[in-house]
């Protein structure tokens, strides 16, 4: 099973890689405030029942990343 | 940093209006939802004949282009890449927009992805019939195909993970999540599953040999289930319900763990698909108990879908879209209960190489990601084109009702004819002879064959119906929107 040289190493890569970006996530505070973020898509986009589609949510500021 | 979450700018005072598509790029959205809903047909279309093949192998009609074993993989990556992609593609690229309260990264990368995913779907549905193929099912396609699907998914990834990038939202709502995860995944899956050697212009071998390559295929071929077929769908799931229910997702923080979950348990399933073969029994072992601990992470996410509408039930009396989203994920938990199941060695003794599998697969395929697909698509239609609703509400209706039909038919026909086969193979006489030879298990199996196609039939009929509400729906969106005067649509008339 020479195979599991190339597989076992990816996957063990693969949860390094996974710990580190839920680390970044932590660390980012991406977690702080769950209760609100789970109600944030429902009023973000004003996409409300009945809409025709996305209506503007304020002015789009294209440039500032 | 900022967090775009003007309280004001969100209410409804906002005028309407503005044409959609002003703040957000939808190009490539609104051509991808198109693209699912044409492919879905095709794909399923192909799906029918070859059921009706296997009933009554005539159908085949002498033609080497039309027999099922070209037809088989044309099938599947048309349903699967083609409509399931296609959906994935257009839910996405919707969602990572909204979600990030900012425009697409790059819209004409979006829209050479989707130019680049059509030509690889029509390089497939040429190539497929006329012999061409790999030999690795869900990767049949030849290397220059190959290498065409991996330049559009690196172009995929850099609008979708630029859109975030440049997001307004400091937080990345967990349906991005799973989509992000499954465009890497998928990426990794197809890149190392893809090593051949070519030897021709439509020729090439693979990289690895033997139970080696059986190995990769399976560690591909499950994860593409996993990450393709299951991740990405999860992120139309965590978003659309919500938004169709007008509800936040039940727990938010079991979405979360529920997303961490299954990314870090999924990777080695796949050797359940290699048991009682030569790949070494410690191998089938460590793919069956992976298999077993995924159901925990996929009954977390069921139950957190469903239980969105707790308190709410009564929409799903009246919504059809709603309907689609909510039975999709009742045909999640139930495949993600069998799956697990038919991972175990001993029921696998019975199910392998059998039409359960079959069964088990569709009540994914069509139960899982084809009503979560429709569902989604019924919700991003009509606001691709302008439109409050799709042009027959009660066709959507008709349709969920139909496809559930068909669903509940095609598998319960494979269920007994799986059983059946595996009983039958499985039966010796006194003196340790077979009871039965194969071909009596197909006889025996022809009646099952005739049940699975009227319920693919039936799944048809819905997908027909849903081109005619989508075309209609289109139409009337480039009409001007003042000829049927919507309430909304009417107030905001002034421009």
């Amino acid at each position: 099973m020479d195979i599991l040289f190339l597989l076992v190493p990816l996957s063990v890569l693969l949860v390094f890689a996974l710990m580190a970006v839920f680390s970044w996530a932590l660390q980012t505070s991406q977690f702080e405030d769950l209760q609100r973020e789970g109600h944030r898509i429902l009023d973000d986009d004003a996409d409300l029942d009945g809409d025709q589609g996305p209506a503007p949510v304020g002015p789009t500021h294209s440039g500032s990343p | 940093m900022e967090i775009a979450l003007p309280a004001a700018g969100g209410a409804p005072a906002v005028p309407r209006s503005a044409p959609v598509a002003t703040t957000y790029d939808d190009g490539a959205v609104r051509l991808f939802t198109l693209a699912a809903v044409l492919w879905g047909v095709v794909g399923m279309t192909v799906g029918v004949l070859i059921a009706a093949q296997l009933a009554w192998p005539q159908l085949n009609f002498g033609i080497p282009w039309l027999s099922y074993g070209r037809l088989r993989p044309l099938h599947t990556n048309a349903v699967i890449f083609a409509f399931g992609g296609c959906a994935l593609m257009a839910s996405s690229l919707y969602v990572v927009q909204r979600t990030s309260q900012v425009a697409l990264f790059m819209p004409k990368l979006a829209a050479f992805t989707f130019w680049g995913w059509q030509a690889v779907i029509v390089a497939a549905a040429v190539s497929l019939p006329l012999g061409y193929t790999r030999g690795k099912e869900y990767a049949e396609l030849e290397w220059p195909i190959a290498i065409l699907i991996a330049v559009v998914w690196v172009a995929y990834a850099i609008v979708f993970f630029g859109t975030i990038g440049i997001r307004k939202v400091r937080h990345i709502y967990v349906a991005n999540w799973f989509f992000g995860s499954f465009i890497i995944a998928v990426a990794l899956l197809h890149i190392v599953n893809g090593a051949v050697i070519p030897v021709g212009w439509m020729k090439s071998y693979s990289a690895y040999a033997g139970v080696q390559d059986a190995m990769v295929q399976w560690w591909y071929g499950h994860n593409a289930v996993g990450f393709f077929l299951t991740a990405g769908f999860l992120g139309m799931m965590y978003y659309f319900i919500p938004k169709q229910a007008e509800r936040p997702i039940y727990s938010y923080r079991l979405s979360i763990v529920h997303f961490w979950a299954l990314i870090f348990t999924y990777m080695w399933a796949g050797p359940h698909h290699l048991h009682y073969t030569a790949l070494p029994d410690w191998a089938q072992s460590v793919g069956m108990v992976f298999s077993l601990v995924l159901l925990a992470p996929s009954w977390g996410g069921m139950i957190n879908g469903i239980m969105t509408l707790s308190g709410a039930w009564h929409k799903l009396r009246d919504d059809p879209i709603l309907k689609f989203l909510i039975v999709s994920l009742s045909f999640y938990g139930m495949s993600t209960f069998e799956g697990p199941m038919m991972s175990i060695k001993t029921v696998n003794a019975l199910s392998h190489y059998t039409d359960w599998t079959v069964g088990h697969v569709h009540s994914g395929a069509l139960g899982w990601v084809g009503l979560i697909s429709m569902g989604t698509l019924y919700y991003m239609v009509p606001r691709m084109f302008g439109r409050t609703r799709m042009f027959s509400v009660r066709a959507i209706e008709l349709h969920f009702w139909i496809a559930t039909l068909g669903i509940v038919l095609y598998i319960a026909a494979m269920w007994m004819a799986g059983v059946m086969q595996g009983l039958m193979w499985r039966a010796v006489n006194a003196d340790g002879t077979l009871v039965y030879s194969f071909v009596e298990s197909v006889k025996a199996t022809f009646p099952f064959y005739v049940i699975r196609l009227c319920g693919g039939l039936l799944y048809l009929g819905g997908m027909l119906l849903m081109a005619w509400n989508v075309v209609m729906t289109a139409r009337a969106g480039r009409e001007p929107a003042a000829e049927t005067p919507t309430p909304l649509v009417a107030g905001a008339a002034p421009a």
